[in-house]
C-alpha cells in the first residue's frame, strides 16, 4: 500500500514545529553541516586523495538525485559540469521562483522549515566552493522572503554563515532577492538575468550554459528548494542509503502538490514511483477520490506545462519479467508508478510533480483556453513563434470559448503549436507552452470539433434567419 | 509628484547594494523598496534608482515596464489581486473576482486592474499564486489569503480601512 515518507516535510506540519533557529537546532539542525565541515581528506584506494567538498559531491553523484525543479536533471551531473579551472567565483542559486501553475511544494518548505534548506544550501555551496549564494523567491511571496530573511540573519548569528563558519576557515554570503511576478524568471538563464537587474530573457544555450557562463559570465549552479533540500539528507545518511529510497534512477522522495477536483487536494512527500497517479488521486490518505457522483476526465501530470492524461488512457511500458526479460506490460494511466520515468514513457514528465485533476464537470475546452491565456501572458517575447504563437493559440481558444469558434479551429490549434517547439526558440517555454495544445487537442479532439461546429451552424442559422427575427447572438465578451 | 527619499528609505537601498558585487543587480529589490513606501515607481523614481546604481534610467525603465508587480502608476490602497489559473478556475476564481467587481461598481468584462473611483481598492487577475490545494486564492497587498469563499471575501474588505 503507498505511504506517505516524509523526509523534506519531517517536521514542516508537527505540532509545536516553528520556523526559528532554536527549534531548528533541537531537531538536530545543523549537526550535518558541522560534521561535513569537519571532513578530512579521504585517501582512496588508487591512491587519490578526496577533499572534504570533493567527498560530498561523490555523495550527490551516488545518491541519484535528480533535480525537483522541472527537467529531472541528475544534480551530480550538473555539479560535475561546474567550470572549476576557470578562476573566476562559482555562485549558487536556488531557485525559489515557484510558478508553474499547480505547484506548491517549495513554498511549505520555505515557510514551515526554512533552515532545511538554508542547510542544504550551505552544504551544496561548501561542496562546491561557492562563497556567494542567493536565493531567488517569487516576488509574491512577500512572507516567505521575510521568512528567508530572518533564518538567515539567524544562521549568521549562530556562525553558520558569513567568515570562517564554525572555525572551518570557509567563508560564505547568502541572500534573498525578490523577483516581481514573471514566470519565465524560474527558467534559470532567465532567472540569472533577472538576479543581474535585467529584464529575464532567457540567454541562448550554448553558450550560455549556467555551469560555465552563469552569472554574471561566472560558472553557476542554479537548484531547485526540494533539490538543495534533499543534500542535506544525502550527507546525512549517506548517498548510498539515500539511493534506497524510492525506486532505481528515481531515487528519493518527492512532494507532489495534488490540486482541482479530489476530495483532499494538498501536497504529499513519497517515495518516488512508490505510489501510482490513481492512489495519490483516490487513496484516503492521498487525495481521497473525487467528489461524490463524478467520474475522472483528465489530469494534468506534473505542472501546466506537461502533457494531460485522459481518464481510461493506456501505455505501453516496458518492465523485466521473472527472468529478467523485458516485456511490454499495457498500463493504466491510472496505474502510472508516480516517478520521472514512468511518465516519460507514457508521453508527458512528471515536470515539477503537481498533479492537477479535472473531473467530469469540467469543459476540457476552457481548461485548454485558462491555460494558454498564461503562456501567451507569461512569454518573455524574445523568439517569434514562442511571442505569436503562445498569443494566437489563446486567441484562437479564447472564441472556440465564447461562441465565435470554427469546426477547424481544433487543427488550426496543432498546426500551431507543431511549430513553436524543437529548437526554434531559445528557452523550453516553447515546449511548455506547445505541450499542453498539442496534448489536450490529440486527446479531446472531438469536444474542440463540436464546440467549434456548433458556433459554426448557430452563425450559419443566424445569417439565414428573415430579417427582423435574428435571434440574439449569445451573449459574448 | 512628490519623491522625497527618506533616510531610513535610503539606508535600506545602500544595504540593498551591498548584497551584490555589481550595482545594477540590486536594481529589481531597490524598485520593491520604493513601491513598498510610494505604491508605484514615478519617474522621478526611476531617475533617483539610475543614479543611485549609476545606470541609464532606460536601464531601470526596461525592468519597470517588464515585470508585473511594478506599478508605472498610483493603485488603489486595497490591491486585490485573485490568482485566476487552472486549479483556482475550477475552484470558482472567476465568481470570485466576478463578486468583487459587483461589490465594487467595477466591470467584470473589462481586462486588466481596475480601482475604484474612491482609489480605495484595485482588483485584477494575477497568475498562479502557487497555493493551487487551496483554492481559489488572493492576495491583498502583501497578505495572503487561501479557500476564499464571498463570505469571507466580503470579511477581508470589510477590514480594509
Ligand atoms: C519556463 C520555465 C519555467 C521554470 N520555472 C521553474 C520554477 O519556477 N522553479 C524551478 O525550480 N525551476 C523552474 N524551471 C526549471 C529551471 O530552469 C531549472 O531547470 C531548475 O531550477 C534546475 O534545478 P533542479 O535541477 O534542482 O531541478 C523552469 C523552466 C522553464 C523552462
Ligand atoms: S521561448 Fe518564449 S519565453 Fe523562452 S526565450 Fe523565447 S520568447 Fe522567451
Ligand atoms: S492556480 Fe491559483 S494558486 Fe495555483
Amino acid at each position: 500500500m503507498a505511504q506517505e515518507y516524509k523526509l523534506i516535510l519531517k517536521h514542516a506540519d508537527a505540532p509545536g514545529y516553528t520556523p526559528d533557529i532554536e527549534c531548528y537546532l533541537r531537531h538536530g539542525g545543523y549537526a550535518t553541516l558541522r560534521k561535513a565541515l569537519a571532513l578530512t581528506p579521504k585517501n582512496l584506494a588508487d591512491g587519490k586523495t578526496l577533499s572534504a567538498p570533493e567527498q560530498i559531491r561523490e555523495e550527490v553523484k551516488v545518491s541519484g538525485l535528480r533535480g525537483r525543479g522541472g527537467a529531472g536533471f541528475s544534480c551530480g551531473l550538473k555539479w560535475s559540469f561546474v567550470d572549476r579551472k576557470s578562476g573566476k567565483p562559482i555562485y549558487l542559486i536556488c531557485n525559489a521562483d515557484e510558478s508553474e501553475p499547480g505547484t506548491f511544494k517549495d513554498r511549505q518548505i520555505m515557510h514551515k522549515d526554512p533552515h532545511q534548506l538554508v542547510e542544504g544550501m550551505i552544504l551544496s555551496c561548501f561542496a562546491n566552493d561557492v562563497h556567494l549564494a542567493y536565493i531567488y523567491i517569487r516576488g509574491e511571496m512577500v512572507e516567505g522572503a521575510k521568512i528567508l530573511n530572518q533564518a538567515l540573519k539567524e544562521a549568521r548569528a549562530k556562525g553558520f554563515l558569513g567568515k570562517n563558519i564554525s572555525g572551518s576557515g570557509y567563508d560564505l554570503e547568502m541572500h534573498v532577492h525578490r523577483g516581481a511576478g514573471a514566470y519565465i524568471c524560474g527558467e534559470e538563464t532567465g532567472l540569472i538575468e533577472s538576479l543581474e537587474g535585467k529584464r529575464p530573457y532567457p540567454r541562448i544555450k550554448p553558450p550560455y550554459f549556467p555551469a560555465v557562463l552563469g552569472l554574471w559570465m561566472c560558472p553557476t549552479i542554479v537548484n531547485n528548494v526540494e533539490t538543495l533540500c534533499n543534500v542535506k539528507h544525502i550527507v546525512e545518511m549517506g548517498g548510498a542509503a539515500f539511493a534506497q529510497l524510492g525506486t532505481p534512477n528515481n531515487t528519493g522522495t518527492r512532494i507532489v502538490s495534488l490540486s482541482g477536483h479530489v476530495q483532499r487536494p494538498g501536497y504529499y512527500e513519497i517515495e518516488i514511483g512508490k505510489a501510482t497517479i490513481g492512489e495519490l488521486i483516490h487513496d484516503p490518505k492521498f487525495g481521497g477520490g473525487l467528489r461524490p457522483g463524478r467520474t475522472l476526465k483528465a489530469v494534468i501530470p506534473g505542472g501546466s506545462s506537461a502533457k494531460v492524461f485522459k481518464a481510461g488512457e493506456k501505455f505501453k511500458l516496458k518492465k523485466k519479467d521473472a527472468e529478467g526479460k523485458e516485456i511490454l506490460v499495457e498500463t493504466d494511466m491510472l496505474d502510472l508508478p508516480y516517478d520521472f520515468d514512468s511518465l516519460a514513457a507514457a508521453g508527458s514528465m512528471s515536470g515539477s510533480s503537481a498533479i492537477i485533476v479535472m473531473d467530469d464537470s469540467t469543459d476540457i475546452v476552457e481548461a485548454l483556453a485558462n491555460i494558454s491565456e498564461f503562456y501567451a501572458h507569461e512569454s518573455c517575447g524574445q523568439c517569434t513563434p514562442c511571442r505569436e504563437g503562445s498569443l494566437w493559440m489563446s486567441k484562437t481558444l479564447h472564441r472556440l470559448t465564447h461562441g465565435e469558434g470554427r469546426a477547424g479551429d481544433a487543427d488550426y490549434l496543432v498546426k500551431i503549436a507543431d511549430n513553436i517547439p524543437g529548437g526554434r526558440t531559445i528557452c523550453a517555454f516553447g515546449e511548455a507552452c506547445s505541450w499542453p495544445v498539442q496534448s489536450f487537442v490529440a486527446k479531446f479532439k472531438d469536444e474542440f470539433v463540436a464546440k467549434g461546429a456548433a458556433d459554426e451552424a448557430r452563425r450559419a442559422q443566424q445569417a439565414a434567419a428573415p430579417a427582423g427575427q435574428k435571434p440574439l447572438a449569445a451573449a459574448h465578451h | 509628484m512628490n519623491f522625497t527619499v527618506t533616510p531610513s528609505l535610503e539606508a535600506e537601498v545602500d544595504e540593498l547594494i551591498t548584497h551584490y558585487p555589481v550595482k545594477r543587480a540590486a536594481s529589481l529589490m531597490v524598485l520593491h523598496a520604493i513601491q513598498a513606501q510610494f505604491g508605484w515607481v514615478s519617474p522621478e523614481a526611476v531617475q533617483w534608482t539610475a543614479k543611485k546604481l549609476e545606470l541609464q534610467p532606460i536601464n531601470v525603465l526596461e525592468i519597470l515596464t517588464f515585470y508585473p508587480m511594478l506599478r508605472q502608476e498610483p493603485m488603489g490602497r486595497h490591491q486585490i489581486k485573485v490568482c485566476r489559473t487552472l486549479s483556482c478556475a475550477l475552484g470558482g476564481a472567476h465568481e470570485l473576482r466576478e463578486h468583487f467587481c459587483e461589490k465594487f461598481g467595477l466591470d467584470a468584462h473589462k481586462h486588466g486592474a481596475q480601482t475604484t473611483p474612491d482609489g480605495k481598492f484595485t482588483v485584477e487577475f494575477v497568475e498562479c499564486l502557487a497555493s493551487c490545494g487551496t483554492a481559489p486564492v488572493m492576495m491583498v497587498n502583501d497578505e495572503f489569503y487561501e479557500g476564499v469563499t464571498h463570505a469571507k471575501a466580503d470579511e477581508i474588505v470589510g477590514k480594509c480601512k
